[in-house]
C-alpha cells in the first residue's frame, strides 16, 4: 500500500529580495485509500505544501523529508514524481496554447503508464471519463486550459486524475470558484477515483463546503506553516462553526 | 489594436499606427527605389533600413566589394505545361514586380548575369509543385528569379535554399488576374551562409498570393517580402516562421502596399529564438494609400524566447491614408518560454525535453496549420524539432 510521508518539512520562497519561510515543520502521513482534508486560512502555507511536494522550482526545501513508499520524492524531478504516482490538481491550471487536450492527455498517459495506451480503448476511456464529468466531446479539441471557464479548468484537472490514476492525489483548492453543480460533478469525479481504494487524497481547501461531497477520514488545520490540529471529520464541523480565529490569533502569521 | 506583452530583457517591440499625408514607409528609406546600385549610398549602419543589420557580416554585399564567383547550383523541376527561360535584364518581365529598395537589392539587380523566368501559362492549374532547389557550394552570387503565373492559373512553388553561399537576389512574383500562387521559400542554409533577398509580388485583379517564408539557417538572412496590387480584389497572405539559433541574425522586413481598393492582406510571422546572440528582426510595414478604400488588413508577429542571450526587435507599422476601410490591425508580442507551462506538463509525467517540444510545437501549430500543404507542414514540424534537439544537445 502506497504511503506518502512528510516529515519536518521546512520550505522557503524568495520574495522581494528576502527569503521567507512558509512551511515550518510539517508532519503528515497519507496512505492509499485515505482522504485527508487540509484546511486553513489564506496565507497559512497550504498551497505551498502542495507545490513543494509536486516540485515547483519556486520553492526551496530547507529541511525535512518527503518519501513515497520509502523513495525520496525530493530527489526526483517534477515529471519523475508524477510517474512515481503523485498528482497535483492545481488551483490555477496553466494554459498551453497550440496543444490540444486530447494530445496532452495522451502524451501524459503515455508518460505515466510507460507505454502508449491502445488507441481504441483510449478513445473510449477518455470519452467515458468526459461524459461522467459532463464535458462536451468538443472539449478534447480545444487547447489546454485556453479560454476555459473556472469550472472547465477544474473538470479538466479531475479528468486527468481519473485517467492517470495516481497513488497520491493532492487537490489544491479544487472547490474554489465552482458553483454548486460544478462542485458536485467535480466531487463525483474525485469520489469515483477514491472508491477504487487505490488513491490517497490530500484535499486542500479554505471552505468546508466541499467536505459535504467528499468525506474526509482526517481533517488537519493548517496555520502559520504547520499543522496546528488534527482530528476526524468532526473537526471540519467545528471549523464551520468557529472559523480559523482560534488558530490565527496570537500566531506569528502576518 | 496594438498590443505588447511579456517583453523580456533583450527584446524590443515598437509599434505605430500613423495617419499620414505622406508615407514615411517610403520617405524614411535613404534613397528612392532604383535598379541602379549607384543610386544608393553605401550604408554605414545608422540608416533606418540598416540599423538592425550587422553590415560587417554581409561579406561585402552592401559596399560593392563582393565579387560573383558562381558556386551556387539552381535546379528547377516543374510539371508539364510550365516553361523555363533564361533571359537578360532587358526582358519586360524582369523587375516588373518592383524596383530594388535598398543597396543590396540594387547590387543584385545590377550584378546578375541572366535572370531565370518560370512561367505558368494562363488557365493552367498545376496539381504538382514547381520545385526550385538553390544549393550553395561556397560561392558568391547575384541572382534574379521571376515566377509568372498567368490569368486564372494556379501554382505552388517550393524554393529550397541549402548549403553555404553568399547570395543577393531579387525574386519577382507576377500574378495575372484571378491567378493563385503559393510560394514556400525555405532558408535552410548552413551556418556560414549570407542571404539577402527582396521578394516583389505584383498581384493581379482578384488574384491571390500566399507566401510562406521559413528561415532556419544561415549566419545572416535578411529577406524583404513586398506586395503590391495591380488591380482590385487581390489577396495576400504572408506567413513566416523562423527558428533563430545562437549567433544567427534573421531579419524579415515586410511591406504590404495597399495601392488599390478592395484588397486584403494578412501577415503572420512567428519565431522562436535560442542561444547567445540569436537576433531576430521583424519589420512589418503596411501602407493603405488614399485610393485603397475597402482595404482589409491585419499583421501579427509573435516571438518565443527560449533562452537567455537572445534578442528580438519587432516593429509593426501601419500607415493609413484613407478611413474608408474594412479593417486594419497589427499586433506584436514577445514572450519568454513559460516555466509554468513546463511545470504543468512535467507534473503530468511528461519529461522536460518532451514538454518543451510540446510547447514550441504548440506555439507554431496554429501558423503551420494555415500553410495548407500537409507534406510541407510535416517537414517543418520535424525540422523545428531537430533545431530544438540540436540546441539542447
Amino acid at each position: 500500500m502506497a504511503t506518502l510521508e512528510i516529515h519536518d518539512l521546512h520550505v522557503t520562497v524568495e520574495a522581494d529580495n528576502a527569503t521567507k519561510e512558509i512551511l515550518k515543520g510539517v508532519d503528515l502521513t497519507v496512505k492509499q485509500g485515505e482522504t485527508h482534508a487540509i484546511m486553513g486560512p489564506n496565507g497559512s502555507g497550504k498551497s505551498t505544501l502542495a507545490y513543494s511536494i509536486a516540485g515547483h522550482p519556486k520553492y526551496t526545501i530547507t529541511q525535512g523529508t518527503v518519501t513515497l513508499d520509502g523513495e525520496d520524492v525530493l530527489e526526483m524531478s517534477v515529471d519523475e514524481r508524477a510517474r512515481a504516482g503523485m498528482f497535483l490538481a492545481m488551483q490555477y491550471p496553466v494554459e498551453v496554447p497550440g496543444v490540444s487536450v486530447s494530445n496532452f492527455l495522451r502524451t501524459s498517459a503515455t508518460a505515466i503508464r510507460g507505454e502508449a495506451p491502445k488507441l481504441r480503448t483510449w478513445v473510449k476511456e477518455v470519452k467515458g471519463a468526459m461524459e461522467q464529468l459532463q464535458m462536451d466531446p468538443a472539449f478534447a479539441e480545444r487547447n489546454v486550459n485556453e479560454g476555459f471557464s473556472g469550472g472547465e479548468k477544474k473538470r479538466h484537472e479531475i479528468l486527468q486524475m481519473e485517467l492517470l490514476k495516481p497513488k497520491i492525489a493532492i487537490l489544491d483548492e479544487t472547490d474554489s470558484g465552482l458553483d454548486v453543480d460544478a462542485l458536485r460533478q467535480v466531487s463525483d469525479g474525485v469520489n469515483r477515483v477514491r472508491d477504487t481504494g487505490e488513491v490517497g487524497t490530500l484535499l486542500i481547501t479554505h471552505y468546508t463546503r466541499i467536505l459535504r461531497y467528499i468525506k474526509p477520514d482526517f481533517v488537519h488545520v493548517f496555520a502559520n506553516g504547520r499543522i496546528a490540529e488534527s482530528g476526524g471529520a468532526e473537526l471540519a464541523d467545528k471549523l464551520e462553526a468557529e472559523g480559523y480565529e482560534a488558530y490565527t490569533k496570537g500566531g506569528a502569521s502576518a | 489594436m496594438a498590443e505588447a506583452q511579456n517583453i523580456p530583457v533583450g527584446s524590443t517591440t515598437a509599434g505605430s499606427i500613423a495617419v499620414a499625408a505622406e508615407s514615411t514607409v517610403a520617405t524614411r528609406m535613404s534613397a528612392p527605389p532604383s535598379f541602379d546600385v549607384a543610386d544608393f549610398p553605401v550604408p554605414h549602419g545608422r540608416e533606418e533600413e540598416w540599423r538592425f543589420t550587422p553590415l560587417e557580416r554581409l561579406r561585402g554585399l552592401h559596399d560593392g566589394t563582393a565579387v560573383a564567383t558562381g558556386g551556387i547550383r539552381v535546379e528547377v523541376s516543374a510539371p508539364a505545361g510550365v516553361t523555363q527561360e533564361t533571359v537578360g535584364r532587358e526582358d519586360a518581365r524582369v523587375g516588373k514586380a518592383g524596383k530594388p529598395v535598398d543597396r543590396v537589392a540594387a547590387q543584385a539587380y545590377s550584378s546578375f548575369e541572366k535572370a531565370s523566368v518560370v512561367t505558368v501559362p494562363k488557365e493552367t492549374v498545376l496539381t504538382e509543385p514547381i520545385r526550385i532547389a538553390v544549393h550553395g557550394e561556397g560561392g558568391t552570387a547575384f541572382a534574379h528569379q521571376v515566377i509568372e503565373v498567368g490569368a486564372f492559373a494556379e501554382a505552388l512553388v517550393v524554393i529550397d535554399h541549402t548549403g553555404d553561399a553568399v547570395l543577393a537576389a531579387n525574386v519577382d512574383y507576377l500574378l495575372g488576374d484571378g491567378a493563385k500562387l503559393t510560394v514556400v521559400s525555405v532558408q535552410d542554409w548552413d551556418d556560414k551562409a549570407v542571404h539577402i533577398a527582396q521578394h516583389n509580388a505584383l498581384i493581379g485583379r482578384d488574384a491571390s498570393f500566399k507566401s510562406v517564408v521559413v528561415t532556419f539557417g544561415g549566419d545572416v538572412v535578411r529577406l524583404h517580402p513586398r506586395v503590391e496590387y495591380a488591380g482590385t480584389g487581390g489577396e495576400a497572405e504572408l506567413l513566416g516562421l523562423y527558428v533563430t539559433d545562437a549567433g544567427q541574425h534573421q531579419e524579415h522586413r515586410l511591406l504590404v502596399d495597399h495601392n488599390q481598393p478592395h484588397c486584403k492582406s494578412n501577415v503572420i510571422y512567428k519565431g522562436a529564438l535560442q542561444g547567445d546572440d540569436a537576433h531576430a528582426v521583424w519589420i512589418g510595414d503596411v501602407l493603405i494609400e488614399a485610393a485603397a478604400e475597402g482595404t482589409d488588413t491585419y499583421e501579427m508577429n509573435r516571438n518565443l524566447v527560449l533562452t537567455d542571450g537572445a534578442r528580438v526587435d519587432s516593429v509593426p507599422n501601419l500607415e493609413i491614408e484613407t478611413g474608408e476601410i474594412v479593417g486594419a490591425g497589427h499586433a506584436s508580442a514577445t514572450g519568454r518560454f513559460d516555466d509554468e507551462q513546463l511545470f504543468y506538463l512535467q507534473s503530468r509525467g511528461i519529461p522536460e525535453g518532451e514538454a518543451r517540444r510540446l510547447v514550441v510545437r504548440g506555439f507554431f501549430a496554429e501558423l503551420i496549420q494555415q500553410i495548407g500543404l500537409p507534406d510541407v507542414e510535416e517537414r517543418l514540424l520535424t525540422k523545428i524539432e531537430e533545431e530544438l534537439e540540436a540546441s539542447a544537445a
